[in-house]
């Protein structure tokens, strides 16, 4: 690369220069305002949620705080079965959007990609849900499943044999995951394609010539070129798949009882356990789950400001 | 194009499986649609011709009536006002500072740049859920300490400020990287020539971050306006909230004419489905400029 000529260079333009005291000013208020909101605002409360898990406290008045050491976290993992049962229910989030509908996503942009008839118009189809609020996406998909709705009708069942796809425990999981996936394949669609817009297409050309199939072109030629979008397509998918939180809400309201995820669980003990701070504690397990993926996207996207 | 003669054979055959895979992804894509599509439809109906004839009944009438009683009934127009006082300065000191940050690091080397950019960026990534706890308490604090509770929490104010820190770090990090495809030499002759740094930023840097700046500004407006995490947790009075977070109160509400909430959904969707339709490019490539965001 020769950016770091350039870098060099700059370096010693900058040395020879020196600010005058107004300049001086400008710079510190240009990064101090930003810095200062960012800090205020996002890291002190994160890192106050991360010490709060670790205390008792009903919430009101600071003075009421007592240290509470691990005792957040054990009653969590040993006396709280509906962790377990939000950590499963994310895991199979996980697997879900990982095995399913990212890779649908993937699979779309590539062919959206290739200028099939019709791409312009598959393109929109697909990311329109992508535009939509959670709070109208909740009333559509209440349109669709609810008891008169349009699935129960296309299975010709009225109100009162009608599967109840909110209330009932084989379906509620199923039910998010499809309103979820919904969004999210026209998400990674659209990042894909804008990846893969950067593709030489004479690479793809090469490999048909050579007589490669469909799947091995895209398996050994797109499929390596896009490492670094591949990695953050990845990372996207786990940390979604992690703070999912809004879908289950819009469905089912805070309490979330019917599909119990790491993401809800922060609110329920919030306002009904008054005297821990459990919700801190499952936040902050959320944040520990997540700091993976947030490190592995950070690698990805800084790799060359690093060197 | 290449000029080397393709296979006719094997062109012919990728031919027919292209059709196949068009008709595929046709059939899916309609799918997609279905769900929006029902609903627009539902929502020109009137409630009681599908609980008499059935919902896939031929309808009677195809009428506005459900929007002009939501319009009327649900009190939109106030919801729609607040989603503006709330998203148009959010959107606007998002860009504004995440561009000085972008300006500084990616124009002047200190030592900090990347360390700083990173910073921000994973601010960017955190979860929601693990910043609102304080936060809440926090506004409340400042609250009694000007003497009114409601100066941040349950106010605009305090909501504009959250997204504002929050996504700003998504803004520096484009504008940075657009930044890094403005040659260094109109820094360079800028700074020969005197120019303070803020008549380097302001005359010099900002006009020519524009196609980045509106890309983002579509970006911006889409998630600021569609957001409901923060609406919801930061707002006590129904009066103050915005027209998505108060859709999710209007549900239970109105749970009887479902219909008319058809209409007040697609009312909400409107301006967004619009933005999306009219400036797509600029949405397409605010994504790619910044390649993705958690």
């Amino acid at each position: 690369m020769n950016s770091t000529a350039i870098n060099d260079r700059d370096k010693k333009v900058n040395r020879r220069r020196a600010f005058s005291r107004q300049d001086r000013f400008t710079l510190g208020a240009f990064i101090g305002l930003p810095t200062a909101l960012h800090i205020i605002l996002v890291w002190i409360p994160a890192l106050a949620t991360i010490a709060l898990s670790f205390t008792y406290w009903t919430g009101i008045h600071f003075s009421d705080i007592r240290w509470a050491g691990l005792a957040n976290y054990e009653n969590i993992f040993q006396s709280t079965p509906l962790f377990w049962e939000a950590l499963k229910n994310n895991v199979v989030w996980l697997l879900w959007f990982g095995l399913i509908a990212t890779p649908l996503g993937v699979l779309l942009a590539y062919q959206i990609d290739r200028q099939i008839r019709g791409h312009a118009f598959y393109q929109t189809a697909f990311y329109i849900p992508v535009v939509l609020s959670l709070a109208v996406t909740g009333i559509i998909w209440n349109f669709m499943l609810r008891p008169d709705g349009f699935v129960n009708g296309l299975l010709g069942r009225d109100s009162l044999n009608a599967v109840s796809f909110f209330g009932d425990d084989r379906w509620n999981l199923y039910v998010i995951l499809t309103i979820s996936s919904w969004r999210h394949i026209g998400y990674i669609m659209l990042l894909y394609l804008a990846g893969l817009k950067a593709v030489d297409s004479s690479l793809r050309e090469a490999a048909a010539l050579d007589g490669a199939t469909e799947w091995e072109t895209f398996r050994k030629v797109i499929l390596p070129t896009m490492r670094p979008v591949n990695i953050i397509i990845l990372v996207i998918t786990v940390i979604e798949s992690l703070r999912a939180f809004d879908v289950v809400y819009i469905i089912y309201g805070t309490s979330g009882a019917q599909v119990p995820i790491l993401g809800t669980l922060v609110f329920q003990n919030i306002s009904g356990e008054g005297q821990s701070m459990k919700g801190a504690a499952y936040a902050t397990i959320l944040f520990i789950l997540s700091i993976g993926p947030i490190i592995a996207y950070l690698r990805t996207t800084f790799k060359e400001d690093v060197k | 194009m290449s000029s080397i003669v393709v296979n006719k054979e094997y062109r012919d055959r990728q031919k027919r499986k292209d059709a196949l895979i068009s008709i595929f992804i046709g059939t899916f894509a309609i799918l997609w649609i279905l769900p929006l599509a029902w609903t627009l439809y539902s929502s020109l109906r009137p409630y009681i011709d599908l609980q008499v004839n059935g919902i896939f009944s031929f309808p009677e009438t195809l009428n506005l009536d459900n929007y002009s009683n939501a319009l009327r009934r649900m009190n939109i127009g106030l919801y729609f006002t607040n989603t503006a006082i709330i998203t148009i300065p959010a959107v606007f000191f998002t860009l504004f500072l995440g561009s000085l940050m972008a300006f500084v690091v990616s124009r002047y080397s200190f030592k900090a740049n990347v360390a700083l950019l990173l910073f921000f960026t994973a601010g960017n990534l955190l979860p929601a859920q693990l910043i609102f706890i304080p936060l809440f308490k926090m506004y409340l604090a400042v609250g009694d300490a000007v003497g009114d509770r409601r100066f941040l929490y349950d106010s605009h104010l305090g909501i504009v400020l959250i997204h504002v820190a929050f996504q700003m770090g998504f803004a520096t990090f484009v504008l940075s990287s657009y930044m890094k495809t403005i040659p260094k030499e109109i820094s360079e002759s800028a700074m020969i020539d005197g120019a303070s740094v803020f008549t380097h930023y302001f005359r010099i840097i900002l006009p020519l971050l524009r196609p980045a700046l509106a890309s983002l500004t579509v970006l911006m407006t889409t998630w600021i306006y569609n957001d409901f995490f923060w609406a919801l947790v930061l707002t006590a009075s129904d009066s103050k909230r915005p027209i998505t977070s108060a859709l999710g109160r209007l549900t239970g509400e109105f749970v009887t004419d479902y219909n008319l909430l058809a209409a007040g959904a697609m009312i909400a969707a409107l301006p967004t489905l619009l933005i999306f339709f009219i400036l797509r490019k600029q949405f397409v490539s605010g994504l790619t400029l910044g390649a993705t965001k958690g």
